[in-house]
């Protein structure tokens, strides 16, 4: 096997692994699987911004929301079909991202994550405000009449684990042809050096305004996903909570690797359901094993895997 | 000496009679019990996030509630089991944890979330698993018909019909010209909208609307936007800042004139009155879904009630005195798994399959009297809104305890149905 057809193997060998598991998995963990995969699309989209660009962004629960509010605010007050919804909900992150790229991209680092952060936070209260057109801190449902494509009913078991495969499915490839391509080096270029990479002729501002709209697209995409497929849009999924979870799966799964993201939000998406369990400071749990990440294995799970041995891992 | 003392010092054949008989008894009475497997209600408990002073009260309100079900024979003479699950008063967790306890520990059916976004977060997956979904939430979006046949509230008003039932009285004894503070979010907008419908309807007026945004944590500039013409000043606040509020409103007016000041005990849920600070509500009025204050002519099941969830006559816990309950509230969940006892009785529940016709049967119940299973009060449920009506109270605090001044009748509070789930299949 040559070294290009190692990971294409390893990628679709996880969605055929993901596309049997809806067969043997009881019904919680199907669906709770199928949570994560769209979860995973959001983590995938922070990864090309954190995980190859370096932009260690705060704000990125501003994408998700946009995205989901993109796609439930046309289905709730003009009756928009799901597909068109759908393609709102993916140009309204990308959209956002690219504004908010404009004004925060002038700054960089520590200054980067404030003013994402702020951002996120006007964004928030903005839904908060405008409590008539946007259903306020209490959200709306998606009508279950607006959640059928294409005759399948996303409101359904099997089609709803279906269409977050499809969707993961198109999300990572695009992700490995993403970071295999050109562009996808000069990513990495601008994370690790961006001075040499302006030396070198690349304009630092126009590639890290493109990777944070891709980014923006993902998180789009993936904020309108859920909220078809779970029926609801509500206004904590823009919270700061939903900026820091993507960055928690990226760090757990690793940073700048592909399937990092869906380690990530497999792992803390079971992590919190079991510890929550036992003690009502789960979160602490969560946190205890960040730390413990943080200190033994700082690259991540896969981060670390591709370190020690398996280095053909995208 | 012992037998001079409490004069029974059973013999030894004595003993091994009761012990026999005692035997028998557990030998008799145990097969009863397990020959029915439980039946298992899942509980969506807000045990932490901005809920948890609520939660804590609700579990153990069910925990009581559960314990004079098992006593009473459990329901159809099977016993009952309550499986909590902490949503983390968040709506994607909600949903989850309604998806764990059906699909992963076999419950019946969910009951027992109070805030608006959890249950709106939540009603749609109920409504895919088919699964009754019994809320303890005030919210108007059940009677609205934003939600589906499976979401039912039996066991508590909704804001719309609280608010409406009280401005009569308010605009007769305190005053015409209100104005009115609440927090400019959904909870806050329904106060809003149904109070000031239902004060112009009275021949009132309401002269300002004081919105507070959602972060705020201090208050004193929003003060001065208090007409001075005020009559009735109505407040409602919810959330980590409402001491906060409460205590600025007093530093506002100080001792000098204020007008009339109507509040919503949510202000000060699990809070105590007597709190320093709070002074100046002397004299002042709330209102109060279940009175928080044991009342001179309380009932025998009133009484009981409050044994049973270990509540004193001042509102606190009997083990803690400064742990003030949420008194006003948390009647819903005692009230709602009550329902659940006489839906399931009626309807023969045996077992999931009977889920819908679970629903059926609450939807065909109307009167409830008042009763050790309704101890807030009589109500009266419409099954096509899935909604009940209950008695409010208005208190007035009287040396620093809130004591009853007024009670709504059923009528006071009801308003044409927005919607008939019955029509909409399962």
């Amino acid at each position: 096997m040559s070294l290009s057809a190692k990971p294409l193997a390893l990628h679709l060998g996880l969605i055929a692994v993901l596309f049997a598991a809806q067969f043997m998995l009881p019904s919680y963990h199907a669906t709770n699987v199928s949570r994560i995969m769209v979860l995973s699309v959001f983590a995938m989209g922070y990864n090309i911004a954190f995980g190859y660009t370096g932009l260690l962004s705060l704000g990125h629960a501003l994408f998700f929301a946009a995205g989901m509010y993109g796609m439930g605010l046309p289905i709730w007050t003009l009756g928009w079909a799901p597909v068109p919804a759908l393609i709102a909900g993916l140009v309204a992150g990308g959209a956002l991202a690219g504004l908010v790229g404009l004004l925060a991209l002038r700054t960089a680092g520590v200054s980067f994550m404030i003013v994402t952060l702020m951002f996120a936070q006007a964004g928030y209260l903005t839904l908060l405000y405008l409590n008539t057109h946007t259903g306020g801190d209490e959200g709306f449902v998606v009508d279950s009449a607006a959640r059928m494509i294409a005759g399948f009913d996303l409101s359904t078991d099997t089609p709803r684990y279906m269409a977050a495969l499809i969707l993961f499915a198109i999300a990572m490839l695009i992700c490995l042809w993403l970071v295999r391509s050109p562009f996808g080096r000069v990513m990495v270029a601008m994370r690790e050096n961006e001075e040499r990479s302006r030396m070198l002729g690349y304009n630092p501002f126009r590639v890290k305004l493109t990777a944070l709209v891709i980014s923006g697209l993902y998180a789009g995409m993936a904020g309108a996903a859920y909220g078809m497929l779970f029926g609801y849009v509500g206004a904590t999924f823009a919270t700061i909570q939903y900026s820091i979870l993507p960055m928690l799966y990226v760090l757990l799964g690793g940073a700048g690797t592909v399937i990092g993201p869906f380690l990530g939000a497999l792992l803390m998406f079971y992590l919190i359901d079991i510890a929550s369990g036992y003690t009502t400071a789960y979160l602490f749990v969560v946190g205890a094993a960040l730390v413990v990440l943080v200190l033994f294995a700082p690259k991540g799970i896969l981060g670390t895997i591709r370190e020690r041995g398996l280095k053909w891992l995208p | 000496m012992t037998k001079e003392v409490f004069g029974l010092s059973p013999s030894r054949r004595a003993v091994l009679k009761g012990a026999g008989a005692g035997l028998l008894a557990a030998g008799f009475v145990a097969p009863v019990w397990a020959q029915s497997a439980p039946i298992k209600l899942g509980f969506q408990l807000h045990r932490t996030g901005i809920g948890a002073a609520y939660g804590r009260w609700y579990e153990r309100t069910a925990q009581a509630a559960l314990k004079v079900i098992n006593d009473g024979g459990g329901i159809n003479g099977r016993p009952v089991e309550i499986l909590f699950e902490d949503d983390g008063t968040d709506p994607k967790r909600g949903a989850e944890v309604v998806e764990k306890l059906v699909s992963q520990a076999g419950c019946d059916l969910v009951f027992g979330p109070l805030f608006s976004h959890v249950v709106i977060g939540t009603a749609p997956r109920a409504a895919e698993l088919k699964v009754p979904y019994l809320v303890c939430s005030e919210g108007y979006h059940v009677a609205s018909g934003m939600l589906n046949r499976w979401t039912m509230q039996p066991g508590i008003t909704d804001v719309r019909a609280q608010v409406s039932s009280m401005a009569p009285w308010v605009l007769a004894n305190l005053g015409k010209k209100v104005t009115m503070v609440f927090p400019d979010y959904a909870f806050g907008h329904d106060h809003r909208d149904f109070f000031t419908a239902a004060v112009e309807a009275g021949g009132g007026q309401v002269i300002a609307q004081v919105a507070i945004p959602p972060t705020e944590t201090s208050f004193t500039r929003y003060m001065p936007q208090i007409p001075a013409d005020t009559e009735v000043l109505y407040h409602v606040m919810v959330g980590p800042a409402v001491l906060t509020f409460v205590k600025e409103l007093g530093e506002f007016y100080g001792s000098g004139a204020r007008p009339e000041i109507f509040g919503f005990i949510d202000s000060l849920e699990a809070v105590d009155t007597a709190s320093p600070g709070l002074e100046f509500l002397e004299g002042t009025h709330f209102w109060e879904g279940h009175n928080r204050v044991k009342q001179a002519d309380a009932s025998d099941h009133e009484t009981a009630y409050r044994a049973a969830v270990g509540v004193d006559d001042n509102g606190a816990s009997i083990s803690d005195a400064k742990d003030v309950s949420t008194y006003a509230h948390m009647f819903s969940v005692w009230e709602t798994l009550h329902v659940i006892k006489a839906g399931m009785e009626a309807s023969g529940y045996q077992s999931t399959a009977d889920r819908q016709k679970f629903v059926e049967a609450v939807e065909a119940m109307t009167d409830m009297p008042a009763s050790l299973a309704h101890v807030q009060g009589d109500k009266r449920f419409n099954g096509k809104t899935h909604q009940v009506f209950g008695h409010q109270f208005i208190s007035k605090v009287e040396g620093g305890k809130l004591i009853r001044a007024h009670t709504t009748s059923l009528e006071d509070g009801m308003y044409p149905d927005a919607v008939d789930y019955t029509t909409q299949s399962f």
